[in-house]
């Protein structure tokens, strides 16, 4: 774990993470401030009045909608960030023969799986909770809006990345690098779709369509805990105002789901040890 | 020397080598099936504590799987084998194992000792180990001026010898080294060399899994070499170059009698009589020459010169592998 860690330092991964994360908080707070400063000019009563154009555009609707870009780009970064970095933390490393050196040493291969992920996760959660700082503040300070259930949310968007970080240690036990990021990447792709078709099924009452969507988030349960943590930060006014979206939800994931997601979290990883130690390097 | 088993011992295993501890390496049967191909047949073999073991045969006789099997980065599909008296897996036995593998990078963004200093740690050294132990190894492995180098600027030699650290950062009882010299020029060779022998000083145990046979020939004590996953000749290296002498004797006019005495003790190859005779013939050991140049003075022929030749491993190495491989085609050796 150390050394997964030390190798992010190193390799200046960490450094071009943080560079790149405080230039995109600085254009995020930007934004929010031209949009507080457009919408105090239009209404002179200040945050408490609508917009003319829409019944549902209030102030917190829209306040709480910045938010929840932010809050879904910093879940966007942290499930690339997850899948990059140990899409070939097993099968690269016994490609390369990095493990040649390391796994005939007096310790257990599942020490060796588990290390990594507990390094990756390290670095992913202190970056979710960097990051989710400093959209909140930006959002209390510069819009005067208090999400709701922020830690709550963090948790599940924490969630989100080591879900995926599960899955792209499983794969990276099976397939070489590129394999592993292709099928990891589609699988990613297949939740995110999958999660929209479930929306358009409830919104139509389509049962099919809410069925693709049940099976997408049992396949990769990422989108699913991800709408759940959109929808408690959410006030529901701003939930109506944004109807069915890519970015959020307006149905509620059942707690049920949240618990298969840490399970399934929790059992890929153990199927990562269990492959790794019966597979020939 | 109990249980060497071979299809085809060349040399006598009769004389104990000198190491009365238990064997630093024993395997029994070894064999690792991939899909439906045999990598390793079926590996019986003992190294004694102390000994430097060349591990010999010719590409794809399955040295590096065997290797692999013994270090726990392959599974036996099926066989034994005990490290230091411990089975495979043992972790107080791997913290007393240093290896080198054929095929090897390192993290290249640490330095030198920073690498040595991470595998101390999983050796599970104590700081205080490591610091002491850390100085010492980069000493004989001649980098203590590039200890704080990025492992990326190192050249290929470097980079080997700086493995080689790490496979001796422990002071381990028993080293395999997988093709330590491969990649080397010939310096670097001499350089890895002059460590086998430090090491043997040292009195643990190499293991030498090498194609390069005047590597081996330099500095094993005992070999074995495999051949389609088995061993064909195992032995001391002394015993197994001396099975077969080629022997030149420059002698006086000889008559036919003093020839036909000498066809009985040697294997005569080549007579070439004129003034004088030139005698080419095989003998399997020094004693039986001996007794040939009795004969040959007890006939009152003058010798002008017996000109011994002992066969290279090459020459040996070539032989059994020709050999045993024959044997497959035949169908005789299985």
């Amino acid at each position: 774990m150390r050394l997964t860690l030390r190798e992010g330092v190193s390799r200046r991964l960490i450094l071009a993470v943080l560079v790149l994360s405080v230039l995109m908080m600085a254009l995020y707070a930007f934004g929010f401030h031209t949009f507080v400063d457009l919408w105090n000019r239009k209404h002179p009563n200040g945050q408490t009045e609508t917009d003319s154009s829409n019944p549902l555009a209030t102030y917190p609707a829209i306040a709480s909608s910045l938010v929840l870009l932010g809050f879904y780009t910093i879940n966007f970064l942290a499930g690339i960030m997850a899948i990059f970095a140990a899409v070939g933390s097993i099968s690269g490393e016994v490609d390369n023969g990095v493990l040649h050196a390391i796994v005939p040493k007096p310790i257990r291969r599942w020490e060796i799986v588990v290390g990594k992920y507990l390094g990756f996760a390290v670095m992913l959660i202190a970056y979710i909770a960097l990051m989710v700082t400093g959209v909140t503040l930006t959002s209390r300070w510069i819009g005067h809006y208090q999400p709701l259930h922020v830690v709550h949310a963090t948790l599940l968007m924490m969630l989100v990345s080591l879900i995926l970080l599960s899955l792209t240690i499983l794969g990276s036990t099976f397939f070489s690098t590129l394999a592993n990021g292709v099928i990891v990447f589609m699988l990613y792709g297949v939740a995110v779709t999958g999660g929209l078709v479930e929306q358009f099924g409830t919104l139509l009452n389509y049962e099919t369509l809410i069925h693709v969507g049940i099976a997408t988030s049992l396949i990769l349960p990422s989108d699913t805990v991800w709408r759940y943590a959109s929808y408690i930060m959410q006030p529901p006014i701003a939930i109506s105002f944004q109807g069915p979206n890519p970015f959020g939800t307006t149905v509620p994931a059942s707690p049920l789901a949240i618990q298969y997601a840490v399970g399934y979290a929790i059992v890929l990883l153990l199927l990562a040890v269990v492959r790794f130690r019966y597979r020939d390097l | 020397m109990a249980s060497i088993t071979t299809r085809n011992t060349l040399g006598t295993a009769a004389e104990a080598p000198p190491f009365p501890s238990e064997p630093a390496i024993e395997i029994s049967g070894l064999r690792k099936v991939y899909g439906g191909k045999v990598a390793v047949e079926d590996l019986t073999l003992d190294v004694e504590a102390g000994e430097v073991f060349g591990f010999l045969g010719p590409n794809g006789a399955g040295k590096t799987t065997s290797v692999k099997m013994l270090m726990g980065l392959i599974r036996p599909t099926s066989g034994s084998a005990r490290l230091l008296g411990k089975p495979l897996g043992n972790l107080g036995a791997r913290s007393k194992i240093g290896f080198l593998p054929e095929l090897f990078r390192f993290h290249e963004w640490l330095t030198g000792a920073e690498l040595l200093d991470l595998h101390g740690r999983l050796y599970g050294m104590s700081g205080s180990e490591r610091r002491r132990r850390i100085p010492e190894v980069l000493e004989l492995i001649g980098l203590a001026a590039a200890r704080d180098q990025q492992i990326r600027t190192y050249s290929k030699g470097m980079q080997q010898r700086i493995g080689l650290g790490q496979a001796l950062i422990n002071n381990p009882r028993l080293v395999f080294l997988d093709e330590p010299t491969s990649a080397l020029d010939p310096l670097g060779r001499r350089d890895v060399r002059s460590i086998i022998v430090k090491l043997r000083e040292q009195g643990i145990t190499v293991f030498l899994n090498s194609h390069l046979l005047s590597e081996v020939e330099s500095v094993c004590d005992r070999v074995a070499i495999i051949n389609h996953g088995m061993v064909v000749a195992t032995g001391r290296l002394e015993d197994l170059l001396q099975a077969s002498l080629t022997v030149e004797m420059r002698l006086g006019a000889c008559g036919p009698d003093l020839l036909e005495s000498l066809g009985r003790v040697l294997a005569v190859h080549e007579v070439r009589a004129s003034e004088r005779t030139l005698v080419v013939a095989q003998a399997s050991d020094e004693g039986e020459i001996a007794k040939a140049v009795d004969l040959i003075v007890a006939a009152g022929v003058p010798v002008y010169g017996v000109t011994p030749e002992r066969r290279s491993l090459e020459d040996l190495f070539i032989k059994v592998i020709a050999d045993e491989t024959a044997g497959h085609a035949d169908g005789t050796v299985r």
